[in-house]
């Protein structure tokens, strides 16, 4: 017993012989912490507003039970394609889009600076505005339905994407390149066959994951006019209508299920080296 | 010699009718999936409506939108003209300010909440099969309705303003973080874990020496993500009411005041940028420091 006790005292000092000088890191945290707490006052999330809504907020979920309106099912399920569709085209489009902007942004090979950096700041700049305000502007362009959707969301993705790809190609072994250099490869065989096994998978990885968070933001694209099941269920959350809403909710869950399931299998797939 | 290569032939042909027939399978294997992958692309493109001709007719409006973004700012009145556009700039920056705060507020209580659930939502610390599936489901469902369906319930419930948004982005976050974290503490190595009740550790001490220090670089790493992901989040959950700017941007789109809308979407730009990059910086300080 008195071992036992040695041993975490002996482990407890071990710990605290690592640690830096504490004091900073608090003094960060108690600003971090004054300033929620700050937040929390100001927007009344401790006060009589929060307490006040939970009935109201019990009551619309309980007329989220049974979920209703299953005669409206073809119809949904149409939407929900779509909704599907469009994640599916606008991640493709934007990962295509991307491959090229991230070789643009990576500094191993774009070794011009300036011009580098300008396009990882275009980059940057696709991916600062969200989804539904892309969606507004492309509806302005294209018109009402879901290739407003698919342009919005492959416009965030080529952003998103291309960043993930400059710093994947950003961190790849150097050796490979050298080797197919000193073959007397040009430097588009040696992007082919020293730097793109390397990055590939990687890349196929990370557009994957954007595609299971793509399904889940096309669904409410639908918000803004531009496709999808959200159209559907923005309509019925706004009239109240908590039965229907419920059961748009719940084919929603199904398919970001499916979608995700799918994708997670891939995506070990590809890790294991398939 | 002569002999080796004479026992070998056989085996080596054997070897080589091998390679054969698993290089024809991998090519059979690799053409269905082209296929597949076409068939795929067709019929979203069918089901997606996507119109080629429609997109590039559409896209000289996009330029013309972008042109009535911006009002005519002259050269010798840049200062005027600016000034007249930005003629609500203390408005949105207050509005910009309430954005980040709701931000920051939702990924601090999402996060917080999501950790705690995460423990009983890894098959490696999980106490109860219970308790397993219920954080599982409970996760999931948060993590798969997007936030801003969340605020819309929230709206009705809490009434306009940004108490609605906090707690849609928090709820979502919840479900996202939990996930994510439930995914880093599966992996950790679970002999720290022993060595602490070995020890003579309480589970909540198991936790804090046996989880923690292998979990937090990660942890740290996907909260900052998640900072800028609900950044983006709270600049437009405004559209359905719930706080924030987004408000103000979507009534400037909708009632055509378009200078405006375009100096807000500046602005907001901006700040995501800058956050971005705050974000970043402050990562790779933060996580050298607990490797450290």
């Amino acid at each position: 017993m008195s071992g036992a006790i040695d041993q975490q005292a002996r482990l407890a000092a071990a710990l605290a012989a690592g640690r830096p000088n504490p004091w900073p890191r608090r003094l960060w945290a108690a600003i971090t912490l004054s300033v929620l707490v700050y937040a929390a006052i100001s927007f009344e999330l401790l006060g009589q507003k929060f307490v006040d809504g939970l009935p109201r907020l019990a009551g619309a979920a309980a007329m989220m039970v049974p979920p209703k309106g299953w005669h409206h099912l073809p119809e949904w399920l149409w939407a929900l394609a779509e909704t599907v569709a469009m994640a599916f085209l606008g991640t493709l489009i934007g990962a295509l889009a991307a491959v090229p902007l991230g070789f643009a942004c990576a500094r191993n090979t774009l070794t011009i600076r300036i011009i580098q950096f300008g396009f990882r700041r275009f980059a940057d700049s696709l991916r600062s505005l969200d989804h539904l305000i892309w969606a507004i502007v492309f509806v302005r362009a294209v018109g009402l339905g879901p290739l407003a959707g698919i342009m919005a969301i492959a416009i965030v993705d080529a952003g998103t994407l291309a960043k993930l790809y400059s710093e994947a190609i950003e961190n790849i072994d150097r050796k490979p390149l050298d080797g197919v250099r000193s073959t007397g490869a040009s430097g588009v065989e040696t992007i082919r066959w020293a730097l793109l096994p390397q990055v590939f998978p990687n890349m196929l990885a990370s557009a994957l994951y954007m595609w299971e968070s793509n399904t889940r933001s096309a669904t409410i694209l639908g918000i803004v006019g531009a496709g999808g099941i959200g159209y559907q269920l923005s309509d019925r959350l706004r009239v109240y209508d908590w039965g229907e809403a419920s059961t748009i909710i719940l084919l929603i869950l199904g398919a970001v299920y499916v979608i995700d399931f799918v994708s997670a299998r891939l995506r070990s797939h590809l890790i294991r080296g398939g | 010699m002569s002999s080796a290569s004479s026992a070998g032939s056989p085996a080596e042909s054997r070897l080589a009718i091998l390679l054969a027939s698993e290089l024809r399978r991998q090519r059979v294997r690799a053409t269905t999936g082209a296929l597949a992958f076409i068939g795929l692309v067709l019929l979203a493109t069918e089901v997606g409506g996507f119109d080629l001709v429609r997109l590039i007719g559409g896209l000289p409006r996009i330029g013309e939108f972008l042109d009535l973004l911006v009002p005519p700012i002259r050269s010798d009145h840049l200062v005027e003209d600016v000034a007249e556009w930005y003629w609500g700039i203390g408005k949105w920056l207050r509005l910009l300010a309430d954005t980040l705060l709701m931000a920051v507020l939702a990924t601090a209580l999402g996060t917080l909440i999501g950790a705690l659930l995460s423990f009983p939502a890894s098959a490696n610390l999980a106490r109860s099969a219970i308790g397993y599936w219920l954080s599982r489901r409970v996760l999931e469902f948060a993590r798969a309705v997007p936030d801003l369906v969340f605020a819309i319930i929230f709206v009705f419930a809490f009434g306009l303003g940004p108490l609605a948004g906090v707690l849609a982005i928090a709820l979502h976050t919840v479900g996202a973080q939990g996930k994510l974290f439930a995914e880093v503490n599966e992996n950790i190595d679970m002999k720290p874990l022993e060595g602490v009740r070995a020890a003579g550790g309480s589970p909540r001490e198991e936790i804090v020496y046996g989880v923690l220090p292998q979990v937090m670089p990660n942890w740290i790493s996907f909260t900052f993500w998640r900072v800028e992901l609900n950044v983006r989040s709270a600049t437009i959950i405004g559209f359905v009411g719930a706080g924030g700017i987004g408000l103000e941007l979507y009534e400037a789109l909708r009632l055509s005041y378009y200078d405006d809308a375009g100096a807000i979407l500046l602005i907001v730009a901006v700040t995501v940028f800058a956050i971005d990059w705050v974000s970043e910086r402050l990562r790779g300080r933060i996580i050298e420091g607990t490797a450290a």
